[in-house]
């Protein structure tokens, strides 16, 4: 299974899952980052971290070891 | 508190993500004249402002930008007490005003989920609906009331564009509800599967039935409990709270453990039927929030490229985001520091000649003393900061508000995070080498607590303008100007780089030792919305500066002028001098006397004046040396020894205490230049140097400055906190006297170990 982190700039994936119950991933989940949710890769910061997303309508910043955490569905 | 006694106004409630224009909206509701202050207990700022809603006069609370109403911390709880009632120190609210951002429905509607199962009259005012459109969204507002069953308003914040409608939204439910306060509520809308909401009834049940009749559960929310009936939402929210933060909020001690195996009780249940806490909760919420704005947003087939994309993806592009970044930093600051000058100029002119003008109108003594020393010059030395302070705060105001903010934390985030920060800290600290309060109050922006106290307590660390000259002096004094490393390096130059790097590594290296001990926790989630770029609004840049600069001028103004009367009075009194009485005066007479017999013409003249000054400035230094600060210099005198200093700079590093940039004027009365020792003028700079430069011990007669020596001031100047003003912005921010104690001892500390090991280990070197 893979996770939105391993994404190249410019791919998009479907969320399966987030994992874990504490407050990243309820932080994760508020922000939309929901199962079914349609998440791009829009670029990464000019150090490698983090990464710029596109979801909803809207862009959102996530460090990498954060996205390692939302599963994609294949 | 009964109703009979006492009607409180109708209170209107502002709530809204980050980034909605939620303070424009506030601002064209409310005005300028807003009450700003802190709820106790927290860091959270309570704004309030008055609004008019038909012939009433209304209350309006600022609610902290949030995206979620799920409290995990103190700071994150007061929103929802605000909302339920729960506060004694505020009304109860009466209505909800949500404002959403047009162009990012979905993710603003999750807020909004929440706002509604309040049960509250709510108002929606849809802002930003021009983004929307050039985003290629089509709204069907009419649609989108039936949908929600509450009033939906357009509004343009920026341009106070439906406010009007607004209010008379606010208005008619104001009317509802003094006609019957049952009759307005809103009816509750729960998007949650049923078998969840069947486990919430349980426990509210459950939980009223357990308090009933309990009166000693019925107390006010700062005491942190709760009496019946629970509120709906907050029995939902216990049950989706797994931190276990909102069971010992809410309940007193005994109660925690039989409600906590109730909880997973329920918990267990609902996994059992596939719905899983508290991931149930965003599910539910977004499919509720997809149900409502179907057929309400027709997005376009092929998604518009904005300009708001363009120019991001030249802001966070590798090459050129950094560039610009950099660059953009470089214009701030010298814009800072160039044109702050001229204005800082010309404050100190003012403040001067005001100086002189009492001095002139009043006899020689301690309340001219007083006046023009303490008083004007512990003003001035307030004022002197505003000019950059405030062109700072303009600056930071325009980043935040046209969205630039969150880039540079996005492109910074990976550098502070090898000191155990985020992002969010960068701009604070990076404000911090100007003035260390514009960067106190930037941090507001860093949500989490812990990052947001350990970037308020190294920030100072950062070295500020006031630190300047204090290096130039020495550095011009006792540095050789030499190159070395073949020619390519400076000795003076590198010296001043070294007292900047001093600061931001003590700095990184404390906020190591922070995060991993006082302020040590999980790592917070970085997550952080990008907003689309806009037009920075001049009435917020405007009345943010303005709002930011008077908060520093009222409140640390206050106290900085105590605290310069205090060191005014310690080193003004007993003003008795042996020397002065029996060498120093006669001769002073002797001189007046001389000019008086000689003709004005005389060519002696101008030799007198000289002496006369000279003897001026030695009765100053006199009375200096004899006064309660110049004792304490003389008795500390033991404790600086290590350090290489004499009396006379121990005396200059205490009276710097209040604010860091006195010691100049300070060591100019004790070097018998008098106290109007200008650095800015190269004269007066060179005039201290050479007084430093022959200064000589008074037991041994060696010279008291070296390269040692001096290292050693400037290094104690780099790490102390001698500047009341961050202290009391510290205490302002914080809500706690504990922190600014707490910044001042370790840097006090680090300060005197600091010059410490640089003079000791400079002693011990070969001689340069």
């Amino acid at each position: 299974m893979s996770v939105l982190a391993d994404l190249p700039v410019g791919a998009r994936g479907r969320i399966s899952a987030i994992v874990g119950s504490d407050e990243l991933s309820v932080r994760l989940l508020e922000m939309g980052l929901t199962p079914g949710v349609e998440v791009k890769v829009v670029g990464t910061a000019p150090l490698g971290d983090p990464l710029e997303l596109e979801l909803r309508g809207y862009r959102l910043s996530v460090r990498r070891s954060e996205a390692a955490r939302v599963q994609l569905s294949s | 508190m009964s109703p009979m006694t006492q009607r409180s106004p109708f209170t209107v409630a502002l709530i809204g993500n980050p980034n909605t224009g939620k303070s424009t909206l506030f601002m064209a509701l409310a005005g300028v004249r807003q009450r700003v202050g802190n709820y106790p207990g927290v860091t959270v700022e309570k704004k309030l402002g008055r609004v008019r809603l038909g012939d009433r006069d209304c209350q309006l609370v600022d609610l902290p930008g949030t995206y979620s109403l799920a409290p995990r911390s103190p700071d994150e709880m007061v929103a929802v007490d605000v909302l339920l009632g729960r506060r004694d120190d505020l009304a109860a609210v009466d209505a909800v005003l949500s404002i959403v951002d047009a162009s990012n429905l979905e993710r603003n509607f999750y807020l909004l989920s929440q706002a509604l199962e309040l049960g509250l009259p709510t108002v929606v005012a849809l802002n930003m609906v021009d983004i929307a459109r050039t985003k290629g969204l089509k709204i069907d507002i009419q649609r989108l009331r039936e949908q929600l069953g509450v009033p939906v308003i357009e509004v343009q914040a920026n341009r106070r564009l439906g406010v009007d409608e607004l209010k008379t939204a606010l208005t008619e439910i104001a009317n509802r509800r003094s006609a019957d306060k049952q009759a307005s509520a809103a009816p509750v809308i729960s998007p949650f599967p049923a078998e969840f909401q069947r486990e919430v009834a349980r426990l509210q049940n459950a939980l009223d039935q357990a308090h009933a009749g309990d009166s000693s559960v019925r107390a006010p929310a700062v005491t942190n409990s709760y009496h019946a009936p629970w509120p709906r939402y907050l029995v939902e929210r216990l049950l989706l709270d797994t931190s276990g933060y909102l069971q010992t909020a809410l309940l007193a001690n005994g109660q925690v453990a039989p409600l906590d195996s109730e909880l997973q009780a329920a918990r267990k249940r609902l996994a059992a039927e596939g719905i899983m806490v508290p991931a149930v909760e965003a599910q539910a919420r977004y499919a509720w929030v997809e149900t409502v704005l179907r057929g309400v947003v027709q997005r376009p087939a092929t998604r518009v490229v904005t300009l708001s994309d363009r120019v991001d993806r030249v802001l966070t592009n590798k090459l050129w985001g950094m560039l610009i970044f950099v660059v953009a930093m470089l214009l701030v600051f010298s814009s800072v520091f160039v044109a702050a000058e001229p204005l800082m100029r010309a404050i100190d002119t003012v403040i001067g000649t005001i100086g002189e003008a009492v001095a002139d109108r009043l006899n020689e003594g301690p309340v001219r003393s007083l006046l023009v020393d303490g008083v004007i010059g512990g003003v001035g030395s307030v004022l002197v900061f505003l000019p950059q302070i405030l062109i700072l705060f303009f600056f930071l105001a325009v980043l935040e508000d046209c969205g630039y903010m969150a880039r540079a934390a996005y492109l910074m985030d990976k550098l502070m995070v090898h000191v155990g920060l985020s992002g969010k800290s960068f701009i604070p600290m990076l404000s911090s080498f100007a003035c260390a309060i514009p960067g106190v109050m930037a941090t507001r922006v860093i949500e989490n607590r812990r990052d947001r106290l350990t970037t308020i307590l190294v920030t100072p660390l950062m070295s500020c303008s006031a630190r300047l000259p204090v290096y130039t002096v020495l550095i011009g004094a006792f540095i050789p100007a030499r190159r070395i490393a073949g020619g390519l390096l400076q000795l003076q130059g590198l010296t001043l780089f070294a007292m900047y790097a001093i600061g931001v590594i003590t700095a990184a290296v404390v906020a190591l030792v922070l995060k991993r001990t006082l302020l040590r926790g999980p790592t917070p989630p970085f997550v952080m919305e990008l907003p689309s770029y806009k037009w920075p609004s001049p009435s917020i840049v405007l009345f943010r500066m303005a709002d930011r600069g008077w908060s520093f001028v009222y409140r640390a103004g206050t106290l900085i002028l105590a605290v310069s009367v205090i060191v005014w009075a310690a080193s003004y009194y007993p003003h008795q001098s042996a020397e002065v009485d029996y060498r120093l005066a006669p001769r002073l007479a002797a001189i007046e006397e001389q000019q008086a017999t000689l003709g004005t013409n005389s060519p002696q003249q101008a030799e007198l004046a000289a002496e006369q000054a000279d003897m001026e400035h030695a009765i100053a230094a006199a009375y200096q040396r004899d006064s309660y600060l110049g004792r304490l210099g003389q008795a500390i005198e033991p404790a600086v020894r290590p350090l290489g200093w004499d009396w006379r700079i121990g005396c200059a590093a205490i009276a710097s205490f209040p604010a860091r940039e006195v010691v100049m004027g300070a060591l100019g009365v004790i070097y018998n230049l008098g106290s109007g020792v200008d650095v800015g003028e190269e004269a007066d700079r060179d005039r201290l140097a050479g007084r430093m430069q022959a200064a000589v011990w008074d037991d041994t007669g060696e010279k008291v400055y070296n390269i040692p020596v001096a290292l050693s001031i400037m290094v104690f100047f780099a790490l102390c906190a001698q500047c009341a003003s961050t202290l009391v912005v510290i205490r302002r921010e914080t809500n706690s006297w504990r922190w600014p104690a707490f910044t001042f001892a370790y840097m006090t500390g680090l300060a005197y170990v600091g010059a410490f090991l640089t003079y000791q280990i400079g002693m011990r070197l070969p001689p340069f």
